[in-house]
This record gives structure tokens, sequence and C-alpha cells, in this order.
């Protein structure tokens, strides 16, 4: 009986260590999205999207920033996302379980959760240096190959998830694999893919590791693909680490959007993968 | 029998030949983004390492202006803050994965997967502001003066806690990291328990084991392997987090036996410093330090994508 209790007494106080744990994970979001949204919010205003990031000590907004990020994301994913998408087309149909698959696909593993200070490393080694000088194209290009990977894994997965009667049927039709996978696989898989291009929006629009060596930042308002631009990410972490209290309240701001818009955008995107998935994986 | 028109069928087999090679090239080009990294990196880091040699890793000064750099603070730093976030992150990680599988009301399931899930899309900067404004006060005003008073009696202990409450440092950047990997090491060990098959643990119910035994005894040893991979996944993260770290590490190039001390990391050290660098030593020395970072992190992460392969074809064969 003793020994009974105790091991009853053992089971309750791990599991409820267990839920303690649960709970701490969950106030540790709780309190990240409290504060980025009491703080962000008294920082939030008009101007914020209207005007450019000001000299220290004097009003201003991100509008500069926020339009960099969103063209060196743009140009990250057009780069990034056709190699992901057919290296994943590769090895989803062609090469399958050959020898270089399976090097891809532990590479591309690998490759996924690589330190991107690395990747910005290298861009500025084979791309800065050349150049002479910082640019926007190197912003775009490191974050292309951090967007390779989640495009590469989403391609391949959902690419398996079509029923292979379709496919099938395409090839009893006489259509060269090229003819299935274009016009039958793809569609097929349409959502699933676009949504794995989203989850690599959500990845590369938050990174900066990557874009302080390459982007560098643009105090002023540039489209200069070839010269040095301003992006969300450098702009708060300069702009939180200063003593200037009009800069730390843009970084707040700033912060809460970029948070904001990964968080809406990977969650529509795994309700939809997830969606995907279950009825495919019925369905089959 | 259908008409096939041979140009037809000529023109088809270019096509087939040529979206072929695409797909075959864009499936080598991620083999040659790896290799190129490895070969950029090693070619940049050349001078620093042929300057300092094998000393560059045993030497702790880092001064720019004598021009003499060795990495072991930062390693140094790299490596126990890594530590400090895999002590705090690993068992939390297995609670809440026990939670999710074994405990978890299944109306929550969803909710608090998606929310462990939405703890890991946080971007590594947020973290960053996060520790420096909100959590390294919460640990100057309370934990450290607690850790202090508390260790100082205890020989071993007081060496790691002494020294002011600076509220940035080791300690903290460690507690940040904890907090980033966490989500990464419950969801995996959440994946990896939702493949032991039921009627394992259910024989051990049968036999009268409580949730506890049958999860020590039944569902561990079944994943160990897939355990020790989210564990080295996270680790893997850990050691090449930049921001969050930067932001609240303090950034001083010195080995301080003290928790509460300010330290570097490797990628910190590259953060902080490249743009500043002037001088081809400082910045090769960098790159050293980023090929360091990449030799250590690529060993880690593969180790744990061998382990995680190894059960995945366990469970599909």
């Amino acid at each position: 009986m003793n020994r009974r209790a105790f091991r009853k007494a053992k089971n309750g106080a791990f599991l409820v260590l267990s839920l303690i744990a649960t709970l701490i994970g969950l106030a540790c979001l709780a309190a990240i999205l409290w504060t980025l949204i009491t703080r962000g919010v008294s920082g939030m205003s008009l101007q914020v999207f209207t005007q450019m990031t000001p000299p220290p000590g004097s009003e201003g907004g991100l509008l500069n920033a926020l339009y960099g990020s969103a063209v060196m994301t743009l140009l990250g994913i057009l780069i990034g996302a056709p190699v992901g998408v057919l290296a994943g087309t590769y090895l989803a149909e062609y090469g399958r379980d050959s020898r270089l698959s399976i090097a891809v696909r532990f590479i591309n593993d690998v490759l996924l959760s690589a330190p991107s200070i690395i990747i910005g490393l290298f861009i500025y080694e084979i791309v800065v240096v050349p150049m002479g000088h910082f640019s926007a194209i190197a912003g775009s290009m490191a974050l292309a190959i951090l967007a390779i990977p989640v495009t590469l894994r989403t391609t391949e997965d959902m690419l398996n998830l079509v029923p292979p009667g379709m496919k099938d049927a395409s090839a009893a039709l006489g259509a060269y694999p090229w003819r299935t996978v274009v016009s039958v696989l793809y569609p097929a898989a349409r959502s699933g893919i676009v949504t794995g291009l989203l989850l690599a929006v959500a990845r590369i629009s938050g990174e900066t590791a990557p874009l302080l060596f390459t982007a560098l930042n643009n105090q002023f308002w540039s489209t200069h693909l070839n010269a040095p631009m301003a992006n969300l990410p450098v702009v708060i972490f300069q702009f939180a680490l200063s003593p200037y209290k009009e800069w730390q309240h843009l970084a707040w701001a700033g912060a809460l959007v970029i948070t904001l818009g990964i968080l809406v955008l990977s969650v529509s995107a795994r309700i939809v993968l997830s969606l995907l998935q279950a009825q495919r994986g019925s369905g089959r | 029998m259908a008409i096939i028109d041979p140009r037809h069928a000529a023109k088809q087999l270019v096509y087939e030949k040529s979206f072929k090679a695409a797909t075959l090239a864009a499936a080598i080009l991620v083999l040659l983004i790896l290799g190129g990294v490895a070969i950029s990196l090693m070619i940049g880091a050349w001078p620093a390492l042929r300057h300092f040699g094998f000393s560059f890793v045993m030497t702790e000064v880092w001064n720019p202006v004598t021009d003499e750099y060795g990495a072991l603070a930062p390693i140094y730093g790299t490596v126990v803050t890594s530590l400090i976030a895999m002590a705090i992150a690993v068992p939390a990680g297995f609670g809440i994965a026990l939670f999710l599988t074994e405990m978890c009301p299944p109306v929550l399931k969803r909710p608090i997967g998606t929310a462990v899930e939405l703890l890991a899309a946080v971007p590594s900067i947020i973290f960053g502001i996060w520790g420096l404004f909100v959590l390294a006060p919460v640990l100057q005003r309370h934990t450290e003066p607690w850790l202090i008073e508390h260790a100082h009696s205890i020989p071993g202990l007081n060496k790691l806690f002494m020294g002011p409450p600076y509220g940035i440092g080791i300690l903290t950047a460690g507690v940040v990291l904890a907090i980033m990997v966490l989500p990464f090491i419950a969801a995996t060990m959440r994946d990896v328990f939702d493949t032991v098959p039921a009627m394992l643990k259910e024989s051990g119910y049968g036999l009268g084991a409580t949730t506890w035994e049958v999860i020590w005894h039944v569902v561990v040893p079944y994943s160990r392997a897939g355990i020790a991979g989210g564990i080295m996944l996270g680790l893997g993260r850990a050691l090449g987090e930049t921001m969050a770290v930067t932001f609240v590490i303090g950034n001083a190039h010195r080995i301080s036996s003290s928790l509460l001390a300010p330290g570097t990391t490797i990628s910190s050290s590259i953060a902080n410093e490249f743009t500043e660098a002037v001088g081809d030593l400082y910045t090769s020395s960098l790159i050293a330090l980023g090929l360091l970072l990449f030799i250590i992190t690529f060993s880690v992460i593969a180790a744990a994508q061998a382990m995680l392969r190894r059960l995945e074809r366990r469970v599909s064969g």
C-alpha cells in the first residue's frame, strides 16, 4: 500500500510538473505578445507608415524600412522559390530514393536550421566584396537562400500527397512526366505549395542577422537595388539599442508590425497545411 | 490507335529533358550552396588562421587596437549560454510534449500546439528586445540578487553567481535562448511521442503502470533517438542564434567565472563588429569565428538529422 501511494504521488508530481512547464511556455508567449502590444500600440501612429526614419532625437516613421523589407522579402522569394519548388519537384518526381536525392534532402534539412548569420557572411563574401558595397540585391540573395529550404520541403511533401492515381491517369494518356507535373501535379498541389511560399515569407521577413552586412541599412528613401536599403529588422535593432526615446518608440512600433504580420501569415499557412494534409491523407 | 506526330513527340522530348535538367540543377544548387558556404568561409578565414594558427581558438585576447584576436571568449560564451538554455529548455520541452500527448484534453491539443508553434515563429529580434527591456530588468531586480544571496555561502556555486547583478550577461542570454528553443524541442518531442504505438502504451497500462511509469519505461526508451534528435536540433539553434543573444549578452570579450557577468558569443561578436571591422585581419578573424560556428552547428544539426532520420525509417518500415 505504501509503495502504491508512493507511485501515485510520483505520477502526480511529474504530471503537475509537465502542466507547469506548459503553463510557463504559454506564459512566455503571452508575456512577449503583451509587451509588444502595450509598447507597440503606444508607439503607433499614422506617421509610422507615412514618414521616413528620423535622425536621432526627432520624430518620424518607418516608411522606408517597411518598403525596403517588402522589396527584399519579395525579391528573396522570387529568387529562392523557383529553386526550392524545382528542387522539391526533382526529389518527389525524378530523384525519389536516389543517392543524390538523399544527400539533397539531408543538406536541405541542415540548411533549414543553419544559423542565418552564416548565410549573411557567405553572401558578404560572394556578393558584397566583389561588388565593393552593400546592396539590396545582396540582402535579397541572403534571404533567398533562407527561403529555399522551406519551399523545397513543403513542395516535396505536397507533391507526395497528390493521389498516385492522378499521375498514373496522366501517364496513361501518354503525357511525359514534365507535362504530368505541370498540368496535373502542380494544380493539384497548388494550395499546399503556395502555403509553403507564405511560410517562407514569414520566415525571411523577420530575419535580421543575414541583412546586417548585406543590405546594411539606409536612413533615407531609396529604391536602388544596387545600394544599401533600409529594412525593418535592422532598423528595430539599431533603434532599440539607441538611447533616444523617439527611436525606441519606433522600434517597438516596428516590432509590433513585423510580429503581427509574421504570426498572421504563419498561423493561416499552418491551418491551411494541416487541413490539406488531413484531407489528402484520408482520401488516399 | 492515335496517330503521333513525330515532330510533336520530338518537341515533347526536348521539353521533358529540359524540365528534368532544370529540376536537377535546382537540386544540385542546394548542395552547391552548402559547399559554397564552407569554401567561402574557409577562404575568408584563411588570413586569420594562417596568422594566428591553432592558438586562435586557444587565446582569450580580442584586441582590435593591437590587432590580436583569439576565439576562446566567444566559444566559451556560445557553449555556456547554449548549455544554460538546454538545461532549462530540455526538461520544460519534455514536460510540454508529455502534457500534449498524454494529459491534454483533446479540445485543447490544437490551440496549445498552435501556441507553441507561434512561439517558434516569433522573429529572434523580438526575443532580443523583449529580453533586453522586460526580462533583463526582472532578472536584475529579483532573480540575480536572490541567486547571489543564496549562493555565496556554497562553495562552487558562489563562483558562478557573484559580482553585481547587471541584468544583462551570460545567464540572461541563456534564459532568452531557452525560451527561443523551447518550442522546437517541445514540437519535435511531441511528434516523436506520437509515433509510439498505442499498443505498447496500452500494454503498460494493462500491467497497472501509472501514466508516468508508462512514459518513463515505455515511451522514452522507444523514442530515445527522436528525443536526442530533438534536443540536438534545439542545441543547433541555440548555438547559432544571433539577434536575441546580441541584445542581452553585454558584448564583453572576456571569460568570467560568474554567469552574471557580461560575455560574448560567436554570433553576437560577428553581428556587433563585422560592419565596423577595419583591417583585413580583423575582418578575417570574424569570418574565422563564422567558420567555427559553421563547423560546430553543422556537426550538431547533421547528427540531429541523422538520429531523426533513423527514427523515421523505423516508423515507416
